[in-house]
Formats: C-alpha cells, sequence, structure tokens
C-alpha cells in the first residue's frame, strides 16, 4: 500500500478513485506515564511515554484506514491529512484520512 | 501566630522549592534542546522541506513515501507560574513561544531523520500539527504535541 500526503503520484496514472478512507483510534493515557508526566511538569522537558504513545496509536489509526482502503480494493491512499483532538481530559483521539485510489 | 506558619509556611516552602527547580532545570533543559537543534539543522546533507503541494516533476520518476516526526514537549514549573501572571495583565507569553518553537524545529527534524534513514533527498507538502494535552485542568497548557509530516522523495537509484 503506499501512502503519500500528495495529490498524484510521480511516474505514476491514477486509473481509478474509490473515494474517502478513514482510520481513527481514542487511546488514554497510563496512569504510571501519567505519575511520570506530572515529575516532567516541574522540570519541563520531552515526555517520550507520550510521544511513544501517540506514534503507536496513529500507526493504529494508519492501519485501519490501510485495511479500509484494501477492502475497496485500492492500492494507494494518496492526500492524508492527520488531525487530534483531546476528546476528554486524559484522552485524545487520533484520525487520519485519505483517498484510496488504484494506481496502474 | 504559630497556626499562621503551620498552615501558610509549608505550602509556601514547597511552591517556593518547586519555582526553583523548575527554573533552573527548565534553563538548562531548554538550552541544551537548542543546541541540539541548532547543531542538527545545520549539519550537512541535510534533507530538504517544502511545503509546496507538488513536487517538481522529473525523470526518472521518484518514489515517494509518507514521513512524519512528532514530540510531546511539556513546560517547567517556573514557566506556568509566569505565564500565569502574565495572564492577568495580557500580552505575550513569551514562555510559551519558546516551547511551542522547539517542539515544532524537533518534530521537523525528527521527520527529516526518517526521510534520511529513507534516502530521501527532499520532502514536499509538509503540514504541522499542533495538539494541547491538558493534564488535570483542561485549560492549562501541561504539555503539547506538535507532529510535522509530508511525502519524501526518494530519487530513482
Amino acid at each position: 500500500m503506499l501512502l503519500s500526503n500528495l495529490e498524484i503520484v510521480p511516474g505514476r496514472r491514477v486509473v481509478a478513485h474509490y473515494g474517502l478512507v478513514q482510520g481513527s483510534t481514542v487511546r488514554a493515557k497510563h496512569v504510571g506515564r501519567d505519575i511520570a508526566a506530572s515529575f516532567k511538569n516541574v522540570f519541563g522537558g520531552e515526555l517520550k511515554g507520550y510521544t511513544e504513545l501517540l506514534n503507536d496509536s496513529r500507526e493504529e489509526a494508519i492501519a485501519r484506514m490501510v485495511a479500509q482502503a484494501k477492502a475497496m480494493g485500492a492500492n494507494a491512499v494518496l492526500n492524508i491529512r492527520f488531525s487530534t483532538s483531546s476528546v476528554a481530559v486524559g484522552a485524545a483521539e487520533l484520525f487520519v484520512y485519505g483517498s484510496a485510489v488504484e494506481l496502474e | 501566630m504559630e497556626i499562621f506558619l503551620a498552615q501558610f509556611i509549608g505550602p509556601l516552602v514547597i511552591a517556593l522549592v518547586l519555582l526553583t527547580v523548575g527554573f533552573f532545570s527548565g534553563r538548562y533543559l531548554e538550552k541544551k534542546h537548542y543546541t541540539s537543534i541548532i547543531a542538527r539543522e545545520t549539519s550537512p546533507d541535510q534533507v530538504m522541506v517544502f511545503a509546496e503541494r507538488l513536487p517538481p516533476p522529473v525523470l526518472p520518476a521518484p518514489v515517494t513515501q509518507l514521513v512524519s516526526g512528532s514530540v510531546v514537549i511539556s513546560s517547567d514549573y517556573f514557566k506556568r507560574f509566569i505565564a500565569g501572571l502574565r495572564m492577568l495583565i495580557g500580552g505575550r507569553l513569551n514562555t510559551y513561544e519558546s516551547l511551542l518553537d522547539r517542539a515544532r524545529r524537533e518534530a521537523i527534524l525528527r521527520m527529516r531523520e526518517e526521510a534520511k534513514a529513507l534516502g530521501a533527498t527532499q520532502i514536499f507538502n509538509v503540514k504541522l500539527e499542533t495538539m494541547s494535552i491538558g493534564g488535570r485542568n483542561p485549560n492549562s497548557v501541561s504539555c503539547l504535541e506538535v507532529l510535522a509530516y509530508g511525502t519524501a522523495i526518494i530519487p530513482h537509484s
């Protein structure tokens, strides 16, 4: 599956459009990490645990989007956009969407 | 008087300790982070980053791949306290400005590193996404996440 946030793929022609595909995941923070984070809130600096958590969640959202695109028979997702929102205190939604297409 | 001492001095001492620790560690970490950011940004053979939507057409056609970089960064206790005071009178919050600047530059650098590992020379259509992750209090900017993503252009070998 080719993923790109461009509207085209250089050197390849789009032969079919399948429409919008999306993947999302809602993740809550881990208590242990939260305690570590509250220490970091005093000292400042990077919260590596959260960076990893959000990266993993984003991977999962992408995997869901890819699964949807595959089910449609697409072989690429173009014009991908990421979006993040906090749904509740301590929980975040990671959302990814794009256009499923078939490349020749 | 003794009741006053017992009730107010304790929390005051704790707050002062937190402020001092936050001030020194925050300053040290920020300085260290900026040194590392500047060193990585000015190192040779960097991947070029563009906000343009499309890469120029070249032959043979390059390979493209989605790359991203993200960072979650937190402000220190002292800076948050200063920002709280600043909010009373309004104006620029310098302490948060530097925090956001560091986070954005770090996210872009991580994206560039990922692209470089793939053998890319350029990244097009770069987008930046910022989210504040509230702590207990949803109004407080306790930490924030910055995501940078784009399409890496890997030249045809």
